[in-house]
Formats: C-alpha cells, sequence, structure tokens
C-alpha cells in the first residue's frame, strides 16, 4: 500500500513536467495553430539557464522560477516576431519544420558551448529528503513538483476563464476570424501568447534543473512524450492537456513499477487506444463535424 | 565478351610482373620501410554525443602528445618520421563505425584505428580490422567479448572491461560490508552484461544481490525504479547506468533521501560524470577507476601537459589513448615497418610500465592487463583543487585485477 502511494506520488510528478510543458504546447497550438517541435529543446534551455544563472551569477532556484520564465518568454517573443510570424499563413507543416529545424540548432548551440556530460546544479536547500505523511515516506522534491505545477495549471486556468484577456485568446482558440469580426485585434494576442507557451516550458526545465541531467539532449525524449501526451488530451484543449499529463506521468509510473518492460510502450498503446475511440483526443472537438 | 579477353590477359600479365617487381625489391622495402612513406593513426570515436566529453576531440590532443614524445625521443632515428592523424565520428553507432573503419583502412591508409567507445561500435570494428588485417587497439569500450568470442589477432583492449569493474567494486564494496545488494541497470547489451559481471562478483564475495531492476535505456525518470530497489532494505545499491542516465539516476537518488539509506556503487564512471554533477552529489561513491590523473606525480606531470592543451583534466580514456598509440609507435620503431603482422609480434606479451599503464602486460587473448584502483567519491571540503574529485582506496594488483584468459577466444 504505501509502495502504491509513492509510485502515485512519483507518476504525479513526472505528470507535473509534462502537464506544464504540454500547457504551453496547447496554448500555441490553440492561438497560432503551430505545432511547436522546439518546445523540448526551449525545456532543455528552461534547465540551462537555470544552472548557468547560478554557477555565474549565483542565482538562486527559487529566484530563478521566476528569472528563467521570463527570459524564455522573450526567446518565444523573439522567435515569433523573427521567424514563426513569416510562416504563418502557409501550410502548418511549414511552422512544423521551422520550429524542428530550430531545435537542432538551440541543442546543437547548446552542445559546443556546454558540451554533452551537462552541468552541475546545487540542490535547493529546503527540498531535500524525505516527508513523512501518516507513516509513508514521500520524497520532498516529487511532492514539491506535484504541487507547484497543481498550483501554475491551476493560475492559468484562472488567468484564461476569469479575465478579459484569457475570453479573449480562448476567443481567438475557439475561431480567431469570428473574434476578429467582433472588432478584436487578434494578431496582438499572437506574440505574448507564443512567447507564454515558450515560459512554461522554461519553468518545467527549470523545476528539472535538481532533478534530472541537465544536457543538450535532454528534451530530444520529452518532447515525444510531450507530444503523446498533447494528442492523449486533445489537440488545443487546455483542461485536456493537463489532465493527460498527468495521465501519462501516472501510466509511466505504474508502468515501471509493475511492468518495467512495458513502462514507455504504455503511453504510447494509451495514445494509440484513445486516438482509435476518439480521434480529436479525450477533451478535443472533433473539428470534423 | 570476347573481345574483351585479351584486355584481360593483359591486365593479369600487367599485375604480375607488378608482384614480380613487388617482390624483387622486397628486401630493401622491408629494411625500415612505411608502407605509404608515413605512419597514419586513425581516431574513430563519437565527436558530437554522449561520449564527447570523456574521450572525443581531446583524445586526439592525447595521441598528438604520444607522437611527439615519440619524436622527441627517437629524434633522427625515428623509423616513422611523418606520422598523420585522421579523425571520424562515428555517433555510437556500429553501422557507420563499420563503414568508417572501412574509409580509414582502405582510403586514407590508416595503419592503426584507436579509441572507439561503445561496444557494439568496436566490435563492429573489430571485424573490419580482422578482415583487412590491419591493427586496432580499443581503449574505451568496455564489453568482454573483444578479447572473448570475438577476438582476434588484429584487436587490443587497452583500459578496461566490465568484468574487471564488476570484480573491483563488487568485492571490495562486499568486503567492507556491504553485503545486500540491489541492482539497477539499462535493459540493453552493456547493462546485462555488467548486471551479468556484477551478480557473479558479489556473491562469488559472499554477498547477496536482493533484486535486479532493469530500467529502459535511455530513461529520464527513475523514481520508481528507487522505490523499488529500496523496498527491500538493502546495504548497497548498484547502478549500472553510464553518462546522462547515470547522472539522472544520481539525482533522483539522492532527491529521494536514499543517500543516507544505502551506499551507492556505480558500475562505470567517468571523471567527467563526477564533474558534470557537481562532487557533494556523489560523495563517498565507491568505482572502480582503470586511471586517475592525480594518483601520483607522474600522472600529474602528464595531465597539467594535457590541460594546458586542452584547457580540462583526462580522463582515463585520454591517457589510454596516448599510451595505446606510443606504445604502438614503440612497436612500429622497434619492427622497423609499420606492417602489422611484424608490429603485433613486438606487441605480444609486452610488460609496459608507462602513465597509463602499471604492472601493465599485453596477454595473449590481447587483452591489457594492468593495476587498477578503488576509488571514492571525495566529499566537497575534502576537494583542493578543481577535479580533484577521487580518493584512491586500493590499487588492484594487475594479476587479480581481470578475469583470466577466456576459453572463449581462438585466435
Amino acid at each position: 500500500m504505501s509502495a502504491f502511494v509513492q509510485y502515485t506520488v512519483q507518476g504525479l510528478a513526472a505528470g507535473g513536467f509534462y502537464a506544464l510543458a504540454a500547457l504551453g504546447l496547447a496554448v500555441i497550438f490553440g492561438v497560432l495553430g503551430v505545432v511547436n517541435f522546439s518546445h523540448g529543446a526551449c525545456y532543455m534551455l528552461g534547465a540551462v539557464a537555470a544552472a548557468v544563472l547560478l554557477d555565474v551569477l549565483h542565482v538562486h532556484f527559487w529566484v530563478a522560477l521566476v528569472v528563467v520564465p521570463v527570459l524564455l518568454f522573450l526567446v518565444g517573443v523573439l522567435m515569433e516576431r523573427l521567424l514563426i510570424r513569416w510562416l504563418l499563413r502557409l501550410d502548418p507543416l511549414y511552422n512544423f519544420l521551422l520550429t524542428f529545424g530550430l531545435s537542432l540548432i538551440l541543442v546543437d548551440v547548446v552542445k559546443r558551448r556546454y558540451g554533452v556530460s551537462g552541468l552541475p546544479y546545487e540542490r535547493p536547500s529546503g527540498l531535500q529528503g524525505q516527508l513523512q505523511v501518516g507513516g509513508i515516506g514521500l520524497p520532498t522534491y516529487s511532492v514539491f513538483v506535484c504541487l507547484l505545477s497543481l498550483l501554475v495549471c491551476g493560475l492559468v486556468w484562472l488567468l484564461l476563464t476569469r479575465t478579459r484577456m484569457g475570453m479573449i485568446v480562448r476567443a481567438s482558440t475557439e475561431d480567431a476570424d469570428r473574434t476578429r469580426a467582433l472588432g478584436i485585434n487578434v494578431g496582438r494576442w499572437v506574440t505574448p501568447v507564443f512567447g507564454f507557451g515558450i515560459a512554461l516550458a522554461g519553468l518545467a526545465g527549470v523545476m528539472a534543473a535538481p532533478f534530472r541531467a541537465i544536457t543538450a539532449d535532454m528534451g530530444g525524449n520529452f518532447v515525444i512524450i510531450l507530444f503523446a501526451v498533447v494528442v492523449i488530451g486533445g489537440l488545443g484543449s487546455i483542461l485536456g492537456a493537463v489532465v493527460a499529463g498527468f495521465l501519462v506521468g501516472l501510466v509511466e509510473a505504474y508502468g515501471q513499477a509493475y511492468a518495467p518492460t512495458f513502462a514507455q510502450v504504455a503511453i504510447f498503446v494509451l495514445m494509440a487506444g484513445v486516438v482509435l475511440f476518439r480521434p480529436a483526443g479525450l477533451f478535443g472537438r472533433d473539428e470534423t463535424e | 565478351m570476347r573481345s574483351r579477353k585479351p584486355a584481360a590477359v593483359l591486365a593479369a600479365a600487367v599485375c604480375g610482373s607488378l608482384a614480380l617487381a613487388g617482390c624483387a625489391g622486397g628486401p630493401s622495402a622491408a629494411a625500415g620501410k612505411l608502407s605509404d612513406g608515413k605512419v597514419v593513426i586513425g581516431l574513430l570515436n563519437d565527436q558530437s554525443g554522449v561520449y564527447k566529453d570523456l574521450s572525443g576531440p581531446n583524445s586526439k590532443v592525447a595521441i598528438q602528445m604520444a607522437i611527439d614524445d615519440y619524436k622527441a625521443k627517437y629524434g633522427a632515428k625515428a623509423v616513422a618520421k611523418t606520422i598523420e592523424i585522421v579523425t571520424a565520428d562515428h555517433q555510437n553507432k556500429p553501422d557507420i563505425a563499420n563503414t568508417k573503419a572501412q574509409e580509414m583502412y582502405d582510403r586514407q591508409n590508416a595503419d592503426i584505428i584507436l579509441d572507439v567507445p561503445t561496444s557494439s561500435a568496436a566490435l563492429a570494428v573489430a571485424t573490419v580490422a580482422k578482415a583487412r588485417k590491419k591493427l586496432f587497439i580499443d581503449v574505451t569500450a568496455g564489453t568482454t567479448a573483444l578479447t572473448g568470442r570475438s577476438c582476434n589477432k588484429y584487436t587490443y583492449a587497452w583500459a578496461y572491461d566490465t568484468a574487471m569493474l564488476a570484480k573491483g567494486t563488487g568485492e571490495a564494496v562486499v568486503k567492507n560490508g556491504g553485503k545486500s545488494w540491489s541492482i539497477v541497470y539499462p535493459d540493453y547489451a552493456f547493462g546485462q552484461d555488467m548486471q551479468k559481471s556484477f551478480t557473479a562478483a558479489v556473491t562469488g564475495a559472499g554477498g547477496t544481490v536482493q533484486q535486479s531492476i532493469a530500467t529502459p535505456f535511455p530513461n529520464d525518470n527513475f523514481a520508481t525504479f528507487i522505490t523499488k530497489a529500496g523496498s527491500t532494505t538493502p546495504q548497497v545499491v548498484g547502478i549500472m547506468a553510464a553518462g546522462g542516465d547515470l547522472i539522472n539516476f544520481v539525482k533522483q537518488y539522492n532527491q529521494a533521501g536514499m543517500q543516507s539509506k544505502a551506499q551507492l556503487a556505480v558500475g562505470l564512471m567517468f571523471i567527467t560524470d563526477i564533474h558534470s554533477l557537481g562532487v557533494d552529489q556523489f560523495a563517498g561513491t565507491s568505482f572502480t577507476d582503470p586511471w586517475y590523473w592525480n594518483l601520483d606525480a607522474k600522472n600529474k606531470t602528464w595531465a597539467d601537459k594535457f590541460l594546458a592543451k586542452t584547457g580540462t583534466r583526462p580522463t582515463f580514456a585520454h591517457a589510454g589513448n596516448y599510451s595505446a598509440a606510443m606504445n604502438y609507435l614503440e612497436a612500429v620503431q622497434g619492427a622497423g615497418t609499420d606492417n602489422a603482422d611484424a608490429v603485433i609480434k613486438q606487441l605480444d606479451g609486452k610488460k609496459i610500465n608507462d602513465v597509463f599503464l602499471r604492472n601493465g602486460q599485453i596477454r595473449s587473448d590481447h587483452r591489457v592487463v594492468h593495476d587498477v584502483y578503488l576509488a571514492k567519491v571525495k566529499s566537497k571540503d575534502q576537494v583542493t583543487e578543481p577535479w580533484d574529485y577521487e580518493k584512491i582506496v586500493a590499487t588492484i594488483p594487475a594479476a587479480d585485477a581481470f578475469e583470466p584468459v577466456s576459453a572463449a577466444c581462438k585466435m
């Protein structure tokens, strides 16, 4: 029983990374219609930025949690302004290829500058060891990741549902043309939304820094699972991305615990199953209607 | 077809006469001549991927150091007056390693190939070396098959193998009281090899392996595997992952608060791993190291030269490449030619004491045995200078460090 609770917490922690990053991916897809393949590279940039800031400027983990997403927001704005924007009118495939190429460049630039064996990161004080909850030892950091990612997802949810800005973004996601017809300048929101999506990937990266190897390649495997998450949740569905993120984390953890050989396959079997029975994903709307 | 026949006859005649001419010129050619007027050393390794830092481009610097030392030692008497290094990136893929090795031997006239990390790639190169009858000294791959069932006359293994790592670390940790083990290993050739070797070493020394846990490869989330490994409250957790996966594992192991509950033993560790994770995360971890830069003054002097050229301290792979290149050139000097069979006669059975090999000897199966070291990662306050990460706990003498010659090796 105690092992089961531990696996669940660990699954939710792994899911927290997926949920945060997938949320960014979903927001970007919703508003811009861009499948951002460079999301994994942006996650990596977040972790590398946290490590470099700590090493060079002694920026503490807690500060990095705020500073790095802001930096990544700016990176996102630049990407959108300089590159993505010019291909928006074309087939979505063009931006997919553009962001794929961009991620290759980002990875190689980091490799060139920082090598391949990774960067050190000191463990943030206060998040080490285990928490004893009802006689069950839970890794403090896993609990922290769960809670923080739930909190951020909740805040984003409030932002999108309770504010005028959120309403505009949601309206643009639903039907950009009709929103324009109502006198809203949809184009003005495109850049900040893209930046925001990248910032979320960066935040996931900072959270990964004390927990995972910080290498140029760390986003490669991550982005593949991320796409599985988004497909399971429904492309462009914000709630879907979050729920599917945690779901995939749990499937991964239970898989590793009870059927290790099938742990990695399980995620993709789940994805195939969802696509088979609900082609638009768990929370996506069927666009063929 | 008929019209081509005279041409074929003519070609055969020309070839025959050339061969005769070659024979006639034979005796003088053997007297201190090189195949194409120079010695070409091929460096085939990972120049861009996960193993770039632990050997990669800096191995070329190490080999160049060997060339410089050779020239300084023999001066005008040097048999090899012109020595070139050619490099290629095998991307850790056996198919690419195979093609690149052929290219090096056939087109670039490489007389020897060095380094080749990644076991599957090394085995591919060994096959090419055998077919081309050219030398191959492997430094960075860990498989025992190179000197076991896949051994051949032209292939040498210079630095280490999985059995040596398991014997060193497994036996020493059990002797120091770490009797019950959980082993976590990546589920592919290297990991399975390590798991078998460690299980044999631990049980052989009187310990028990409570469980062996296979993980996907590559993998970045080890949380559940760590919980599982700790569930039987072992005294030691042995991790057989390498590179980025090893760092993922150790970070999560420490985050889970396992550091205080079970001792960590690492199967294969390079000093670059400790450098990239930070010394306090690894503090107290036991592992076997074939060579350490700060072991004694001799190593340190060499490492200082390396530092001046590269800005970083050498891994055992760098020192191993230096040693392999140097001994190869010495053998060419001794043989007076770069003919592979003549060089092999010089190398076989040779006893070596150099900066990399202590009490080293090239065995009949072409495994180089030498003293290796049981190391413990220092704690942060014990570190006195950058890269000063290891405390050498014991020296394992060459005779005990390696498995005996395998019956599976038939040259």
